[in-house]
């Protein structure tokens, strides 16, 4: 068993662990504070003009001071709508995987314990929903739902929508995870001992072969959370997602992606490169724990 | 005898993945859109409009529209595109060349790669060049596919000039009706940006599932003892290991159908490459439910019909699986 502190060690003894945990903190930071932090607000109409669309960034020829990253094509501070956007994105990310969590851990922790024909059933329910391939439900369940409602409508629901369709579409990675380790710890002497004593299977369940499950949910919530954001990202990119007056990176890239050609390149170029340092310092992170709390745990076997 | 009992088990369950899938279709027809309305639009009576319901069947028990859904869904008839006024199917089935060819073009590019690269990985796992793969990998797998089709078009396309970067090309049609851009140096051309970029999501995934399969193999008792027995290295490796390494990454390939034809929408929107994806979005912005339950329906049968080959071959060529059902 590691110990937080062994943990935090060798964590300061990798340099690549450190790098991105340092880029995922700014990350999170400049998300968090951004209503204090970004030069203007994307959302208050007030602040934007037209007038100011399509600026390059404040380094260039035409540059304004206002706009360090340049403006979109209604005059929004790119930098600012990153500072939002970022803070979209991380929610959905981070909402999704405390859905795919919730029942992931309910559901393996039920079919590991129970075993018998539950445990079939979810389990093959979990292969059939895995090998459909998330992107692919969602990319269908949202078409229909923006085919069914009001464009209005949509524009509301669309961060509930998101989190819901990424979290229940991907709940069998959690499940998975949870059954096997609980089979593992099933038949220890701790869970003999709580059953002789007559507490009853939802309170062994939960109170005591729970804690000993949730190294590798650790793990795996990390890379999720990377998952889920590129998930977000693809389907804000078709139109699928996040409307363009409440932006995350995915739906700045696909306003701006018209105008790379045309030399307004600024608009996707940055949220772009936010949106791989996000993804990419959770992939690290998720694989440096992996390697640590869990050598067995491989990526790609599932 | 076995191999019957198998292949009947798997046809029962792709069935009942089909009607699961055409439930949601219907469903969906259902639901959404008024066909009257993009049938006679607002200038028709209210009486009018109840006996032109009578007469479609529109007020009929659900169960019995169901049936009469799934009698045309099986001839080949999932209704008419309101937008191109033919029938959906048809429309489906003229841009799926363009989308298979797409997908052979990006098979073809990850596979020769990721197969030597894998091998290598797992073979010299400390070399530098390990070490630049695996870092490229991960970050490979942090760059979402519609930047990278953004960036080779932006790179390739404008910048530098050297590939077409929108379209098909010029295509030729072959005689049972199918236009293959694979004829035409144009359409080879047109071909390269956008199978690069959908080879380029796939290409670590199957790198790090390769290397980690071969890894696994290689500790295994068989192929230490072919190499006791005195086997010269390269045999063990690529006869003995490799082939046992296959195994798996035939399953995860076919598992992975799903995720590679969501793919194919994001490439398909960048370069706006003339396939069913692409057809598929353009159809979600149009209301065009008929096209939309046609594109379900019709992925959902390539995905049954993949799974079911993939799960078939597996078993083919596995000696240690046998075919569920039989008996030893």
């Amino acid at each position: 068993m590691i110990t937080w502190r062994s943990l935090f060690k060798r964590f300061l003894s990798d340099p690549v662990a450190i790098g991105a945990g340092i880029v995922l903190l700014l990350l999170v930071l400049m998300a968090v504070f951004a209503p204090l932090l970004a030069p203007q607000n994307p959302y208050d109409l007030m602040q934007i003009d037209i007038m100011d669309s399509e600026l390059p960034p404040s380094w260039k020829d035409d540059g304004d001071a206002r706009f360090l990253l340049g403006t979109d094509a209604q005059g929004r501070g790119v930098l600012s709508t990153i500072m939002y956007g970022t803070g979209i994105s991380l929610l959905i990310g981070i909402g999704a995987v405390v859905v795919q969590a919730i029942l992931g851990v309910t559901l393996g922790l039920i079919a590991g314990y129970k075993g018998g024909w539950i445990d079939a059933f979810l389990m093959r329910l979990a292969d059939i929903q895995m090998s459909l391939s998330t992107l692919m439900i969602a990319i269908i369940v949202l078409a229909i739902f923006q085919a069914a409602f009001d464009a209005n409508v949509y524009a509301d629901y669309a961060i509930v929508m998101l989190i819901v369709i990424i979290g229940v579409a991907e709940w069998p990675k959690f499940a998975r995870t949870v059954r096997s380790s609980v089979l593992g710890e099933k038949n220890k002497e701790y869970v003999d001992a709580a059953r002789v004593i007559g507490l009853p299977a939802r309170k062994v369940m939960w109170g005591h072969i729970l804690p000993n499950t949730l190294t590798p949910v650790l793990v795996i919530s990390t890379i999720q959370v990377a998952e889920a954001i590129m998930t977000e990202a693809a389907l804000s990119f078709l139109g699928l997602g996040m409307p363009v007056d409440r932006p995350s990176l995915g739906s700045l890239i696909r306003s701006g992606f018209e105008f790379v050609f045309s030399g307004q390149y600024w608009i996707t170029l940055y949220p772009a490169l936010v949106l791989i340092a996000l993804v990419l310092a959770l992939n690290l992170l998720g694989d440096w724990m992996r390697d640590v709390l869990n050598p067995k745990l491989r990526r790609g076997d599932d | 005898m076995h191999i019957l009992a198998f292949l009947i088990r798997r046809a029962v369950q792709a069935v009942i993945v089909m009607f699961v899938i055409s439930l949601i279709g219907f469903s969906i027809q259902d639901n959404l859109g008024d066909p009257l309305r993009e049938l006679v639009g607002q200038s028709v009576s209210e009486a009018e409009r109840q006996e032109l319901r009578d007469q479609l069947g529109l007020n009929d028990p659900f169960l019995t529209q169901y049936i009469r859904f799934l009698g045309n869904a099986v001839q080949g008839d999932l209704g008419t595109s309101y937008f191109f006024k033919r029938p959906a199917l048809d429309v489906i089935m003229d841009k799926f060349p363009a989308t298979f060819e797409l997908v052979i073009g990006a098979v073809v590019i990850f596979l020769s790669l990721s197969i030597p690269a894998g091998i290598y990985c797992a073979i010299h796992r400390n070399s530098w060049i390990t070490r630049i793969i695996m870092t490229g990998s991960i970050i490979g797998i942090s760059v979402p596919v519609f930047l990278t089709a953004i960036f080779m078009v932006w790179l390739f396309g404008v910048e530098l000039g050297w590939l077409p970067a929108f379209g098909r090309g010029d295509t030729v049609t072959l005689p049972w009706g199918w236009d293959t851009g694979f004829l035409t140096l144009d359409g080879l051309k047109h071909l390269i940006l956008p199978s690069v970029t959908l080879s380029s999501i796939m290409l670590p995934l199957f790198i790090r599932l390769i290397r980690a399969e071969m890894m696994e193999t290689m500790g295994t008792d068989y192929v230490r003892f072919a190499r006791a027995k005195g086997l010269r290295t390269a045999r063990v490796r690529y006869v003995h290991a490799f082939r046992n390494t296959l195994l798996p990454v035939v399953t995860v390939g076919g598992l992975m159908i799903g995720t590679l034809i969501a793919y194919t929408i994001l490439t398909e929107t960048v370069f706006q490459w003339p396939g069913m994806g692409f057809l598929f979005l353009e159809a979600v912005n149009r209301t065009d439910t008929p096209l939309i339950i046609a594109y379900i329906i019709v992925v959902g049968l390539i995905f049954v019909v993949v799974n079911t080959i993939v799960d078939f071959v597996y078993t083919l060529i596995n000696p240690m699986v046998k075919l569920p059902g039989a008996k030893s």
